[in-house]
């Protein structure tokens, strides 16, 4: 994918972001944290493709902790996020 | 097994469009839920279709390390207490700016051999590795490993500027260049984890919630910034995403303290505070009283509205203020929870306790709000709230907190303050709120003086 496109999925991701993000209520702030930072786990997908690369020992070492640290984020951050909803949802 | 480039391509795409309906389902408390389970969906298929990807030769590295990860991950997630969720979504940003810093870092050491894949590692390395050491130093001082408060000395603004402007020459350097140099590389990184730390040891206390905020957006750049390296759009859209999030919490922490982010990050409030001798603000005017007393006044009241801050939190006191509220309410007293934006440690800390004490959310009222009807109030209960209190902010314009905007509990007929000491809040500014004719204060651990008050309340 070349530069231009990139950038243009950039810009327009950032202006998407704005419009959802605002209309995310208060009350839903904290969740809203612990969840962008499950999806920001997306580092996972980069990070499996380095740690299988089958390159260095370097390589494969910090392929290892990104795959870690992201899944910790994934994991950790859904979960989180979906036991603070449980709270709000009750009634 | 393995599939076509565009097939994965087209997963990832489903990916982010998950993501998107997924933090579109949290703008409402009944959709999150299922919302979150959208966002979810997507990470999966995204995280399968990239196993089936034809570069991924061996499996060893990364089932290890999905198990380390999903089992602390797991851990982390179920132990948690509600009260210490700021230092778990610290150390979260910390993870997600560590794992772009690593994989920028391995794809550095792969090889990169355009231009932007260069200048995009060296961003993602740089904004990584201030996100994760940074943000272990937020951890480290919310859950008080270090002293939470203000950390610095003489000339760290331009040892942080020296750090900065070397680590964008370097990483410059090697982009016009178009070569390479391991040895920069490392110095670079030394660079910007020192500068992580640097940045956040002079912030402390009530501006945390900026810190964490800001944080959270550095971390979905360097996610981006990651994207842009492997020329992977999955990472681009969402980084940017988690990106715009962050900034927006930080843009409404900031104002909800009537400061710039500038001012947060490198200034020290106005120092004009000392001025004010807290003696002369309290002397005399002080009322102390009792569970009893308070109970006797909540006793007539029509409308109560509780006012939580930090030591909430602190006192683990949001089922007892729970309790209260309910036994208020059986007497037929309308009791609504009133929410300044920096309340807490971090945005939407006091919703998700009072959420965990089972408190309806459509009680939980912001500024805008609830800051009318302070007049109709009978009794505002201030629980360990201080600063987003304090009728300075609105009356004395020499004041360093004049112009934040502020919960108007004084306009309240009567204000109980429930607090151990008349010690200043993170602002370090006596509070004349406490020293009003209409104010009480229920001098205690603040758990201990609501339960108190409770049980007066169901005896009288």
């Amino acid at each position: 994918m070349d530069f231009v496109a990139q950038l243009t999925l950039f810009v327009l991701a950032i202006f998407l972001g704005f419009e959802l993000i605002t209309k995310v209520p208060p009350t839903l702030h904290t969740p809203l944290m612990s969840g962008s930072n499950a999806i920001s786990g997306i580092t996972l997908v980069g990070a499996l493709l380095a740690a299988g690369h089958g390159g260095s020992t370097l390589i494969s070492v910090l392929g290892f902790v990104a795959v870690v640290l992201a899944t910790i984020n994934v994991i950790g951050g859904f979960m989180v996020t979906n036991r603070m909803l449980a709270m709000f949802k009750r009634k | 097994m393995q599939i076509a480039q565009h097939w994965i391509d087209i997963a990832y795409l489903i990916a982010a469009a998950l993501f998107i309906l997924g933090i579109k389902g949290l703008s409402k408390p009944k959709t999150a839920v299922r919302g979150n389970l959208l966002a979810a969906t997507g990470m999966g298929i995204a995280a399968v279709v990239t196993l089936l990807h034809h570069d991924i030769v061996s499996y060893e590295v990364i089932i290890a390390g999905l198990i380390v990860g999903a089992v602390i991950g797991a851990v982390l997630a179920i132990r948690v207490q509600m009260t210490s969720m700021p230092q778990l979504i610290a150390l979260l940003n910390g993870f997600g700016g560590g794992a772009s810093f690593a994989l920028a870092a391995a794809e550095y050491f792969k090889g990169v051999d355009t231009t932007v894949a260069m200048a995009a590692s060296g961003a993602a390395v740089l904004i990584g590795a201030v996100t994760l050491t940074g943000s272990f130093v937020a951890f480290a001082k919310l859950q008080e490993l270090i002293d939470g408060q203000p950390k610095g000395f003489p000339g760290m603004k331009l040892v942080n500027l020296v750090l900065l402007v070397f680590s964008l020459g370097a990483i410059g350097y090697m982009t016009w260049t178009g070569q390479p140099n391991d040895t920069l590389f490392w110095a670079v990184v030394a660079a910007a984890a020192l500068l992580g730390i640097m940045l956040v040891m002079p912030i402390g206390g009530a501006d945390m919630p900026v810190v964490i905020a800001l944080l959270n957006s550095y971390s979905g750049i360097a996610a981006s910034a990651a994207g842009f390296v492997m020329g992977n759009s999955a990472l681009i859209i969402t980084g940017s995403l988690v990106g715009a999030s962050g900034l927006i919490l930080t843009q409404i922490m900031c104002k909800a303290m009537n400061r710039s982010l500038t001012n947060v990050l490198f200034g020290v409030m106005a120092e004009a505070g000392e001025a004010m001798d807290a003696d002369e603000v309290y002397q005399g005017k002080i009322k102390s009283s009792s569970a009893e007393e308070v109970a006797m006044i909540l006793e007539t009241a029509q409308r109560v509205v509780i006012v939580p801050g930090f030591g909430l939190a602190m006192a683990q006191a949001q089922h007892a203020v729970r309790d209260l509220a309910d036994t208020l309410e059986a007497r037929g007293t309308v009791v609504e929870y009133a929410i300044h934006p920096v309340a807490g440690r971090m945005p939407g800390h006091m919703n998700v306790l009072l959420a965990e004490a089972e408190v309806s959310y459509d009680k939980l009222k912001d500024m805008d709000t609830i800051n009318p009807t302070f007049e109709q109030t009978d009794v505002a209960i201030v629980i360990g709230a201080n600063d987003v209190t304090n009728p300075l902010a609105r009356e004395d314009k020499g004041s360093p907190i004049y112009g934040m905007p502020i919960l108007n509990v004084d306009k309240a007929r009567t204000v109980v303050v429930v607090k151990r000491s008349l010690s200043p809040g993170f602002a370090g500014l006596p509070n004349p709120l406490f020293a009003k004719d209409n104010t009480l204060m229920l001098f205690g651990d603040g758990k201990q003086a609501i339960i108190d008050t409770t049980n007066a309340l169901k005896e009288g």
